[in-house]
């Protein structure tokens, strides 16, 4: 481990208080953008409740959504074993000072330790490089997006329009429970596992990232428009705001196999990224992992 | 735009219109799946209740509340996901005389059954605005039933001017989210 301006647990603190209390900007923009074009009464109502309540809770301090999710953490770069145990006190520490809604309960007899924490809680993917730095990435959204993650195991034949049947049904059945206007992240290939942790990954990224590969910037705009012609809305009431943005990431897979999962961001995805040397530590609102 | 004040009654739920806007001042109790499966079973059982639950506004929410030594204050408190909901609210609005559920997403075709049957009418509240509908909540009593954590505890608020909330569910059967799903451009 590389010597730290702050403590690990300190600005894992800092992270979940950023993350939970400021929309990413670039969601933000989205927001605003799409105000500006939505022509239905109700969808411009919620679209404008949406917009006072992330100034609100900025103002404030406070999160801007009670569901302040499982949060996932990503650590990319140099790092040692003691880093679960020093962001599992930070997300303890935070849960007090912020606060956080306790979320974290047994499956079985649904007991709540109070803490956020719990067997296998919170969830920490790691992904070690050569880098001078450690990266801590935390993705937070409510168990209402949560709960519409979907996976679906294709056949090879069906192909890409069977890729994008998936992701609009997904998005269409799902209704408004996933309060939309959100973000769809997708995951296309990778076995079982990989496909469900890319499509999570892909919602780290900020909605101005572009894809590298011009085929699937292709379909991500594809899918955006075709989601934003459905009718569903904000909440599911009703307008022309149904995404504001559309995520891809890839696998290899299997010959045999197709993986697509769709998970779905609420408009409230919060991240926030602490990039931390010897020296400094910078925060930022996305990341590509 | 209507303002409406709790308590409501029968009339007062059948004459809100899908799509009107509204905003509520009064008292509200939250519960959410583990307050509705106790409360059914302590009223099937026959044993004690705790007071405001018949006929009340029943707000689909887990709330982020703190105590500060002077009582509890709601930090944020927005609608959770109410189809979680939908296989036991039908029970719940027969037993209670719910006249009138907030929360999010709507519920399903059964529900909206026990709404018509009992005058009872399903307010949309904006998914994720938790701060700024915390900023009407004036009182916060309770928990009951603390086991059940701060997210399933059951809550009293006392309100003034929540909303903006949509009428999304009339007590006639009528649903916006049935016809938004109804007229979606499913196309590849």
């Amino acid at each position: 481990m590389i010597k730290l301006p702050e403590p690990i647990d300190q600005i894992v603190v800092n992270l979940l208080k950023a993350a939970n209390t400021k929309l990413p900007s670039d969601i933000g923009w989205a927001l605003e953008a799409a105000a500006g074009w939505e022509t239905d009464p109700t969808a411009r109502t919620q679209l404008g409740a949406i917009m006072d309540n992330v100034k609100k809770a900025e103002v404030l301090g406070r999160p801007m959504c009670q569901d302040t999710g499982m949060p996932a953490f990503y650590v990319k770069g140099r790092f040692d074993s003691s880093i679960a145990g020093l962001i599992k006190e930070g997300l303890k520490k935070a849960t007090e000072s912020i606060p956080l809604r306790p979320n974290s309960v047994d499956p079985i007899t649904r007991k709540n330790p109070g803490d956020n924490l719990g067997e296998g809680m919170p969830v920490i993917h790691y992904i070690p490089t050569d880098d001078e730095f450690t990266e801590i990435s935390v993705l937070i959204k409510g168990a209402g997006s949560e709960n519409m993650t979907r996976l679906l195991m294709l056949n090879p034949s069906d192909g890409v329009e069977g890729i994008k049947r998936a992701v609009i049904d997904s998005v269409l059945d799902a209704g408004g429970r996933p309060c939309p206007p959100g973000i769809i992240g997708i995951g296309i290939g990778g076995t079982a596992d990989l496909c469900i942790g890319m499509s999570k990954e892909a919602l780290m990224l900020p909605l101005d990232h572009e894809n590298s590969d011009p085929r699937l910037k292709d379909l991500e705009e594809e899918l955006f428009v075709k989601l934003n012609s459905s009718g569903l809305g904000p909440m599911g009431l009703g307008g022309a705001t149904t995404v504001l943005g559309v995520k891809i990431k890839t696998a290899y897979c299997h010959t045999a196999s197709l993986p697509v999962a769709v998970s779905i961001g609420c408009w409230a995805t919060r991240r926030a990224v602490a990039r931390i040397t010897d020296t400094n530590v910078e925060y930022s609102q996305g990341a590509q992992l | 735009m209507t303002e409406l004040k709790t308590p409501l009654d029968e009339k007062a739920a059948r004459g809100l219109k899908l799509g009107d806007t509204v905003y509520l001042s009064g008292d509200v109790i939250t519960g959410r799946d583990e307050m509705h499966i106790r409360a059914i079973e302590y009223s099937r059982l026959g044993k004690p209740l705790p007071e405001g639950i018949e006929g009340s506004v029943l707000y689909h929410c887990g709330p982020i509340v703190v105590n500060d030594g002077n009582g509890w204050k709601a930090v944020a408190a927005g609608p959770t996901t109410s189809a979680r909901m939908n296989s036991l609210e039908p029970e719940m609005i027969r037993r209670f005389g719910i006249r009138a559920i907030i929360g999010k997403g709507g519920m399903s075709e059964d529900v909206g059954k026990a709404m018509s049957e009992v005058g009872c009418v399903y307010l949309a509240a904006v998914g994720g605005t938790a701060v700024s509908l915390a900023e009407s909540i004036t009182k916060v009593h309770g928990p009951e039933w603390p086991d059940l954590g701060m997210a399933e505890a059951m809550w009293r608020f006392k309100i003034e001017r929540m909303g903006p909330l949509i009428v999304a569910m009339d007590s006639k059967g009528n649903s916006l989210y049935e016809d938004v799903r109804s007229r979606l451009i499913k196309d590849i």
